[in-house]
């Protein structure tokens, strides 16, 4: 039996088959990037090549650069983004923390609601939230993406947060309560270090729906001092020209500030730190 | 400087009652070992004195000091857990120090107790481990450290040795009852081990289904069980119960217990059958199906040959069989 899960055809097969995945999933992101360092006219050409030395072209890039306030929307789109994560990590943490570990009435209907909003999609509430935005004046500010991002991430923190604190050990806990520590350094510094694999996990999948939002920066902060990366490559794409240099350049840069902030969880994701706290 | 009073306490969760009132009075000094089956809220009166859980009703003293509303920190208790709970993220000295530093003892202090008590334990080598680097055995002692160093007026122990292989137990159990010399402070220790209880206890408190059964030092309760749940609890292997009827007595059931049972070839009170014997070198355990008291297990000292399909008669030891009444509560 273990001698035929190592044997040769199955490790080419499955890595065949893993391979074959990792070039479909790559392949429009490489087209984007290695288009983005090409000429127009090459572009459209032969979009499949890579960029020669008659065809390498920075346009995309220079037009990126000196076109609108690029390193501005960058700068918007992160902090919404870091800001975004980090109150629906905190928020998110203390709720599931809340639920999992004290017992009181409606705890489950408490965490039902919570996770309601996995399988409501926030975008059917946009014109109650642009009403109430208008109202408390939070139209194209930073605030008012933070806000709504934040809710719309809870949920899904909410949910597998509170699966995994229900693991971590009572006895953990009780031995802080006995040492003195109040409930909140039990929750900072002896929980949330346990449960730090699931965080990254929430962090990720928190992040990237973030980062690549178009319909919430165009309805809710479409200004030019509030445009987030996504919303301001949408410059380029008119309604009869459009721009491709500009726009797979502005799309590649994209890619990095996320790409970043991913190899920097998934690193937490592999850490793991538990073994030893318990049994 | 420890004494534990329980005032009938009683808890529920939700519809469902664990503990249904429970009395006891611990003495300054006492071992005192809670012990019953599995979910007969023994772990939770523990978590009750700790503070750890709020009792329905009923009150808890410490010291004469009703403590029934104040926060685990402040009872001067220290606790030590099954699964150890050990800070992961601190070293063996910052693990034992912590709940000083939350209680702001001065640093010397702190250094001093920490010194005396990794001696007692020989736990000096490990100090600046982290618990991952440490061996089930090893983080006991650690977690029996942290308790220690807040020399409290209770020490409670929540089955700590369940984790532990066989070998290492009965060091550890050895451990805690030397410890229990030497500091002469009271403890309270929840087991489910019948041999644990009566090895390391002044006193046992056998709890069944949210009562307690019967209290007593574990000779008494060996040999004058209160009812029969006492009576077939405590003793292994466990005590022969046969229908008084059968045997033409009056109690409703006869107990006697599987080492006073007396066995020959040729003569006696039951004749049986031997259905199967384990032979342990030290001891051999007979199960014989008699014709008057049916299936009974006699437990011979030594080595004894015989093996299924043998005929032995057994005789009970008159003087050590226990009458139970209807109500299961033993007779005079």
């Amino acid at each position: 039996m273990s001698k035929a899960a190592t044997s040769l055809p199955r490790t080419i097969g499955a890595h065949a088959i893993l391979l074959t995945y990792t070039v479909i999933a790559l392949f429009p992101v490489i087209v984007i990037v290695v288009n983005s360092f090409k000429s127009r006219a090459a572009i459209f050409r032969s979009p499949l090549t890579l960029p020669t030395a008659e065809t390498f072209d920075l346009v995309g890039y220079t037009t990126v650069m000196a076109q609108g306030d690029f390193i501005q929307y960058f700068q918007n789109s992160l902090t919404v983004t870091v800001a975004s994560l980090f109150f629906v990590l905190l928020f998110g943490a203390m709720a599931a923390f809340a639920l999992s570990e004290y017992r009181f009435k409606g705890n489950t209907i408490m965490g039902l609601y919570l996770a309601l909003g996995i399988m409501i999609p926030i975008r059917l509430g946009t014109v109650a939230i642009l009403q109430l935005m208008v109202a408390s004046g939070l139209v194209n500010t930073l605030t008012a993406l933070i806000l709504v991002y934040t809710a719309q991430g809870l949920p899904l923190a909410v949910f597998i947060l509170s699966e995994f604190m229900k693991q971590v050990s009572d006895d953990l806990k009780n031995a802080g309560r006995i040492d003195g520590l109040s409930e909140y350094r039990i929750f900072f510094r002896l929980v949330l270090p346990l449960v730090r694999p699931a965080m990254a996990t929430v962090a990720v999948f928190t992040m990237i729906p973030i980062w690549n939002d178009l319909w919430f920066p165009l309805i809710l902060a479409p200004g030019e001092a509030t445009k987030t990366v996504t919303l301001g490559a949408q410059v380029f794409i008119g309604q009869f020209v459009t721009n491709w240099n500009a726009v797979l350049a502005a799309l590649s840069l994209a890619i990095l500030p996320v790409l970043v902030l991913y190899l920097f969880f998934s690193r937490q994701l592999i850490r793991g730190i538990t073994s030893g706290a318990v049994k | 400087m420890g004494s534990l009073k329980i005032e009938n306490v009683k808890k529920s969760f939700g519809p469902v009652e664990v503990l249904k009132g429970i009395d006891l009075d611990v003495k300054d000094g006492e071992f005192v070992v809670f012990v019953g089956p599995s979910g007969c809220g023994k772990s939770t009166l523990l978590r009750i004195i700790a503070g750890l859980e709020d009792a329905s009703s009923g009150d808890v003293l410490i010291d004469g000091q009703k403590v029934t509303n104040a926060p685990p920190s402040k009872r001067g208790i220290a606790m030590v857990f099954q699964t150890y709970a050990l800070y992961p993220h601190l070293t063996v000295r910052d693990n034992m120090s912590l709940g000083l530093k939350q209680a702001g003892t001065p640093a010397a202090e702190i250094d001093q107790r920490i010194a005396a008590s990794s001696a007692m334990l020989s736990l000096e080598p490990y100090l600046k481990r982290r618990p991952a680097e440490l061996s089930g055995g090893q983080r006991q002692r650690v977690a029996i450290g942290r308790a220690l160093v807040r020399e409290p007026k209770l020490f409670l122990f929540d089955e700590p040795l369940s984790n532990l292989d066989a070998a290492l137990r009965v060091n550890t159990r050895l451990e805690i009852a030397q410890l229990h010399n030497r500091l002469k402070s009271t403890m309270i220790y929840v087991t489910h081990d019948q041999v644990e209880a009566m090895t390391l206890a002044d006193r046992i408190v056998v709890l069944n289904a949210g009562r307690v059964e019967q209290v007593g030092a574990p000779m008494e309760l060996y040999n004058k069980p209160a009812n029969l749940f006492v009576a077939g609890f405590i003793g292994s292997p466990k005590m022969n119960f046969i229908d008084g009827a059968r045997l033409g007595e009056t109690a409703k059931t006869v107990g006697v217990r599987p080492e006073h049972i007396a066995v020959s070839d040729t003569a006696g009170a039951w004749k049986g059958t031997v259905i199967h014997a384990e032979h342990l070198g030290a001891d051999t355990n007979v199960f014989l199906e008699t014709e008057k008291a049916g299936l009974v297990t006699i437990r011979l000292f030594g080595e004894y040959q015989t093996g299924p399909g043998a005929t032995l008669y057994a005789t009970p030891d008159a003087a050590r069989t226990y009458r139970f009444g209807e109500d299961g509560k033993a007779l005079g």
